[in-house]
């Protein structure tokens, strides 16, 4: 689906390249984490895959096309395809909910019908059933980015791309959206997530992709985070870059109730899905009880530890 | 449905940047004003051209007695010099020349004393103080010049005279008025295409979101940028129409309606001649506008 060959890009004349001959291959319905200290290249990576950059060297394939030799007026198409999801969200402040998802397919040109359909199952999916006319002001964090998420999704991509879609929101809320992302993964989507949550890669047991100064250092098909001294030498440990927040007085950390209800409507919008396919992939995969348990295993323990 | 959501864009980009697109809409109406001002002066000099041209004809003075001029030495123009222009005129000049009428010595007193019963200035003159002159109607009369240059100098011949000439003064005060608009047209065009330019930037940067968003889930070049193209190109519409709308007013009230009545004998520019030229400020219009939003917006919201 995604496949680096020996890419390399350098943004000034002279400076240390920010991807260093990186080759990469993401099969289609993968799930990879891309981790990496700060100015490791991640992001660099995920811009390749948009085509906002164009390698220096070596080829980018997404989705079949050679990025490399792709004309601009095909850049918009190849952009459908993918959806980006954000830390900070962006939302458009002045849209509802149900406005900022319908503004994807608007501009790409989608007939009214289709958004007057698809629009109100992909809130349902995230869990946002009911809040449609809400602005981004009014929900929480964890709300925010799962309607980010609906934008990037409405489409139906074949990639979801996520740059560090938890690094503003708070351990459990973060957990709510990984379990939405594991979701959308098993639809068949590919996700590419960019992240510094060591303890989400680590509990979520997927293909890990660690990226050093612009090289790949490590590609494990069920990875951890990793060292973290190691990841991130010159600072070690500080709870300020890695994950803003923890281990600080904080005003809010637990989640707030908005979220967990966000996160039950979701997985109950799930669980009817299941029931409507006759062969749901959820029950039939093993693998993904394993996760659900984990998942819910340290949902307990972490707000034990931070409620 | 594209068509509704690029017009919804375009009416909230046009109303959150209200005071821009105000300037924008004020600044193309004066400079199209002046534009069409200039049109319209050099419509009304050709109209004045038109009609008075047909009525003006180029006089050939032949030598009276007693003349300066070095071609009248032999003194009074002969038959037979009046013969040899004849020929002339009717071989050499035979395309411009259009009609050649003799003004005798007697048709000119006749001419003059009708005109001046009492005498010129209390002089009484006769029929020797005349001159006689060839009085050519020419096809063209722009082509003085060919007239002038084959007839000027041959023997017999004193003087040759444009009636043109009596127009000049009036005709150079017009062209310099147009001249005059045209140049003003010019600054504010430039200032016109410049406030265009920044305002089309403003509103790109204060939709920066959106547009990112746009260019992120895959819309087209064309419908990310059109919204700001439409949005100028409204604003440089509005201000050609404002223009075309105040020249009209201009030209009927002003002109048709007050000179017209005062001083009747003059074609003007009718509002007729306004309609002719409003396509033309529209077209400036657009032109300015297209052309500064693809330079702006190339920069600012490239995919």
């Amino acid at each position: 689906m995604i496949r680096f060959e020996n890419v390399s890009k350098v943004y000034a004349r002279g400076a240390r390249p920010a991807l260093d001959d990186v080759t990469v291959d993401v099969a289609r319905g993968e799930f990879v984490f891309l981790v990496g200290a700060s100015g490791s290249g991640k992001s660099t990576f995920l811009r390749l895959v948009l085509r906002e950059e164009r390698p220096t060297a070596g080829r980018v394939y997404v989705a079949g096309r050679d990025l490399s030799t792709i004309s601009s007026w095909k850049v918009p198409s190849l952009r459908r395809s993918i959806g980006v999801v954000f830390q900070d969200f962006r939302l458009l402040p002045n849209k509802t909910v149900y406005e900022n998802v319908a503004f994807a397919l608007q501009v790409i040109g989608r007939p009214r019908h289709t958004i007057k359909t698809t629009v109100p199952e992909v809130l349902e999916m995230v869990g946002l059933d009911g809040k449609e006319k809400r602005r981004p002001h009014e929900l929480s964090g964890g709300e925010q980015q799962r309607v980010a998420i609906a934008r990037a999704f409405v489409n139906r991509p074949q990639i979801l791309l996520a740059d560090e879609p938890t690094g503003n929101l708070d351990p459990t809320t973060s957990l709510g959206i990984m379990r939405l992302l594991d979701r959308i993964n098993r639809t068949g989507t590919t996700v590419v997530m960019a992240t510094h949550d060591d303890e989400i890669v680590n509990e979520m047991r997927k293909r890990v992709v660690e990226l050093s100064t612009g090289v790949v250092v490590r590609d494990e098909a069920i990875g951890a985070y990793g060292e973290r001294e190691s990841i991130l030498p010159q600072i070690g440990s500080t709870p300020v870059l890695d994950a803003p927040g923890r281990n600080q007085p904080q005003i809010r950390v637990s989640p707030e109730p908005a979220d967990i209800e966000a996160e039950r409507a979701a997985e109950a919008a799930a669980a009817r899905a299941a029931e409507a396919v006759p062969h749901p992939a959820s029950s039939q995969d093993p693998a993904y009880d394993v996760v659900q348990q984990v998942l819910a295993e340290h949902g307990r323990t972490r707000a034990g530890r931070e409620g | 449905m594209r068509l509704q959501f690029v017009l919804t864009e375009v009416l909230q980009g046009l109303r959150r940047n209200l005071t821009m697109v105000v300037s924008v809409v004020l600044v193309t109406f004066v400079s199209l004003t002046f534009v069409g001002s200039a049109a319209l002066l050099q419509t009304q000099v050709d109209k004045l051209k038109g009609d008075w041209y047909d009525l003006v004809e180029v006089s050939v003075f032949l030598c009276p007695e007693g003349s300066t001029a070095p071609t009248c030495a032999a003194g009074e123009a002969t038959q037979e010099q009046m013969d040899a222009l004849r020929e002339v005129i009717d071989t050499e000049l035979g395309d411009v020349v259009a009609q050649v009428y003799v003004e005798t010595k007697a048709d000119a007193f006749e001419a003059f004393s009708e005109r001046y019963p009492d005498g010129y200035q209390g002089t009484q003159l006769t029929e020797d103080d005349m001159q006689a002159s060839f009085r050519l109607k020419l096809v063209d009369p722009e082509q003085y010049e060919v007239v002038a240059d084959v007839l000027t100098g041959r023997e017999g011949v004193e003087v040759v005279e444009d009636q043109r000439a009596i127009f000049q003064p009036l005709f150079l005060a017009l062209n310099r008025a147009s001249l005059l608009a045209a140049g003003l047209a010019g600054v504010m065009l430039l200032a016109a295409v410049l406030l265009i330019t920044t305002t089309i930037r403003l509103s790109a940067m204060s939709r920066r979101r959106e547009t990112g968003i746009m260019r992120l889930v895959g819309a087209s070049n064309l419908f990310v940028q059109l919204p700001f193209l439409l949005e100028g190109a409204i604003a440089a519409v509005l201000g050609a129409l404002l223009a075309a709308g105040g020249l009209w007013l201009g030209v009927k009230y002003f002109i048709t309606d007050w000179l017209q009545e005062s001083v009747n004998w003059v074609a003007y520019v009718t509002v007729g001649d306004v309609l002719r030229v409003a396509p033309l400020l529209i077209g400036i219009a657009v032109g300015l506008a297209v052309v500064s939003s693809v330079v702006t917006l190339n920069r600012y919201t490239r995919v």
